[in-house]
């Protein structure tokens, strides 16, 4: 009898229960898009500002103690220790590879230009290399990818091409170069003996830091004139990351301080922290330093923004929970004879109260189910209007829902259920 | 015949309202009783005490042998499950399930449910082509009948009816009468409310209440004692 009840109060109160239906599916449908948002938020934002360069550093081991130490650099003549560029491939072969967006080499010497007194910085790099890593993959990886936002007057370079150079914008207005004219460049090897090249400069580049007052031109030319064949001085990575927690700060301090269990839960996440320790395995006497500017920020903008998809979220649901709690509780006034009748006919307040849950439930299970798939729709909306790409839909969020709808409903139906509690025959079935 | 009911010095104050005074009644098993009086005589009040849907602030109330007056909500939900049935002048029925459901779920709240038994309940109604209809879809009369049922269905010691006709028009009145005259012949107990004469003429025993205290308590076993309470007459 009870589900006969349940079904003539659900089929013949069509309207009443598709309003909270529809209440419902205007809460879940939000609250869905801002969850399903929320969590895939990290992997985009993470993506955009991958856009903006490196959050990894990799130098030579010495190098990167004197560097940290005394603030001494390669020109100060104290560090002349080099990274193996037949090693890099190893960068996409560690654990988290599939997270290492892009990463390239620097090898940087002091040239002359065009016979001046005055040294430039030669800076030799991949532009876009080809690699076949030993894992069966092939990856195109380098600056062109690394640096998007510089601004280029004419084209990238090619790898092969050794016979070209990208002007830095400051380099280019001192002398009054442009796109098309020649520039010889002359290099001091680390043989000490002198070598010389005629360079056409292909393209003027503006990438708004002291690179603009030097030469950009590929790796291998560099190598060759300074005679540092398969050296590089740094790589720049750029790795999708997740935020450091207390554990990844420890583990960047010292990773020995760790116990075993939070050594495989530090390591098996891609901390910063944890991708940079791994770098600096495949690389023979490497050190691979976190850009902490950069990640603090990443983190800085990932947690605010969450923060702000919660709240939505909150707001969405609190909403939800008022409009069903108007409804249920109107509802309930509205049958406040029928319920006096029941409980004249000899109903517990638990057994009506369970009968009114159980209606409301089928209503706002429906709206829930309604505003999930919504909300799936509408999170891709918000994905390609605000991030360009597709928010994939996560299965946290359909138990998460679940228990959202229930609670909703629940939290909505207090109001009227002490209303329900309170309410005596009499006074609903006749005067006194 | 033992006493079905007993209201010993019963008082049911509401602030400076003095609903029922000092009110003491005893109707025994199987009587058809009708309790008259003007409105706000305490009719209403007295039957609602007997009917455990409230508590007397004062005296005793036994009913079929039980001391109800001083039992919690909870209790007298039970008791009004096991013992009453009740009838009602607006019928309240519930809109969205047909006539059998209606009865059905005061056989659901009672003990389980059974759709053949809420069908005879139907048929001795003369409801038994009706049961799939809902209330929207019953005349009055037939609302009132439907109602009666769902009184019956699980054999109360006690039928409370309050004004079961005063939304009735003529035929659908007498027929409701025929059917309180048949279920007292079978031995059901009834107490009517109402203020209606020719309603209370019907029943065998009729108490008349005035400002919460009983005027009058008399036999009706001509049909006349009714029609003395239009004149105004007052027998204690």
């Amino acid at each position: 009898m009870f589900f006969r009840m349940i079904f003539g109060a659900v089929t013949r109160q069509k309207r009443k229960l598709l309003m909270m239906a529809c209440a419902m599916a205007l809460g879940i449908s939000l609250a869905t898009a801002m969850l399903n948002v929320m969590l895939d938020v990290g992997d985009k934002i993470n993506r955009t500002l991958r856009t903006y360069g490196a959050n990894i550093m990799v130098e030579p081991r010495g190098v990167a103690i004197l560097s940290d130490l005394y603030g001494v650099r390669e020109g100060d003549g104290v560090a002349d220790k080099f990274l193996l560029e037949a090693e890099l491939p190893k960068i996409k072969t560690i654990f988290w590879a599939f997270n290492i967006v892009d990463f390239t080499p620097y090898l940087d010497v002091p040239a002359s230009a065009d016979g001046s007194e005055n040294t430039v910085t030669l800076l030799g790099t991949w532009f876009s290399r080809h690699l076949d890593l030993p894992t069966g993959e092939s990856v195109n990886t380098g600056v062109i990818n690394l640096k998007s936002w510089w601004e280029i007057k004419g084209n990238w370079l090619d790898d092969g091409d050794e016979s070209g150079v990208m002007a830095g914008s400051v380099f280019a207005a001192q002398r009054g170069l442009k796109a098309g004219d020649s520039v010889r460049v002359a290099v001091t090897g680390h043989d000490g003996r002198k070598r010389e090249a005629a360079l056409t400069i292909r393209s003027i580049y503006h990438a708004a830091d002291k690179e603009d007052e030097g030469l950009l031109a590929p790796l291998a030319l560099v190598q060759r004139l300074s005679g540092l064949e398969g050296k590089v001085r740094r790589v720049e990575v750029s790795a999708l990351t997740t935020p450091e927690n207390d554990l990844a700060r420890r583990a960047a301090q010292n990773p020995r301080s760790l116990s075993r269990h939070e050594w495989e839960v530090w390591y098996c996440t891609a901390y910063v922290s944890s991708i940079a320790y791994q770098i600096e395995e495949a690389l023979t006497d490497s050190r691979a330093k976190p850009v902490l500017q950069v990640a603090a920020s990443e983190e800085a903008i990932l947690q605010k923004t969450q923060l702000l998809m919660l709240l939505l979220t909150l707001l969405s649901l609190v909403c939800s929970a008022l409009a069903i709690s108007n409804l249920v509780t109107a509802n309930v006034m509205e049958r406040g004879t029928e319920i006096g009748l029941l409980k004249a006919l000899g109903a517990t307040d638990g057994r009506i109260s369970l009968a009114i849950l159980t209606e409301m439930l089928i209503a706002t299970i429906l709206g829930g189910t309604i505003g999930y798939f919504a909300g799936i729709g509408l999170a891709q909306v918000i994905g390609q209007s605000v991030f360009g790409a597709a928010v994939s839909a996560k299965g946290l969020v359909i138990p998460l829902i679940a228990v959202l709808v229930f609670s909703v409903t629940l939290v909505g139906s207090l109001p009227a259920l002490r209303i329900l509690l309170r309410l005596r025959p009499t006074e609903v079935l006749h005067g006194g | 015949m033992k006493n079905i009911l007993e209201l010993h010095d019963v008082s049911m104050i509401y602030g400076p309202v003095k609903a029922l005074q000092n009110v003491d009644l005893n109707i025994r098993e199987g009587e058809w009783v009708a309790v008259m009086g003007s409105s706000g005589s305490g009719k209403t009040t007295m039957m609602n005490i007997a009917g455990c849907m409230d508590k007397a602030t004062q005296g005793t109330v036994i009913l079929d042998g039980e001391k109800v007056s001083r039992l919690s909500a909870k209790d007298l939900t039970a008791i009004r499950r096991d013992k009453i049935g009740l009838i009602f002048q607006q019928f309240h029925l519930i809109s969205y399930l047909t006539a059998v459901e209606n009865v059905m779920i005061a056989q659901y709240y009672h003990s389980m449910a059974d759709e053949n038994e809420a069908l005879s309940a139907l048929e001795r109604v003369g409801l038994g082509q009706r049961a799939g209809h809902l209330p929207r879809q019953l005349s009055g009369g037939e609302q009132q009948r439907l109602c009666i049922a769902r009184a019956l269905v699980n054999h109360p010691k006690l039928i409370l009816a309050d004004e079961p006709t005063g939304n009735l028009d003529q035929a659908n009145q007498d027929t409701v009468m025929d059917i309180f005259r048949q279920l007292h012949e079978q031995g059901s107990t009834i107490i009517v409310v109402t203020h209606a004469p020719e309603v209370a003429s019907h029943a065998r025993r009729i108490v008349h209440l005035d400002f919460g205290r009983i005027v009058r308590d008399v036999l009706n076993t001509d049909g006349s004692a009714a029609k003395d309470s239009v004149t105004g007459a007052i027998s204690l």
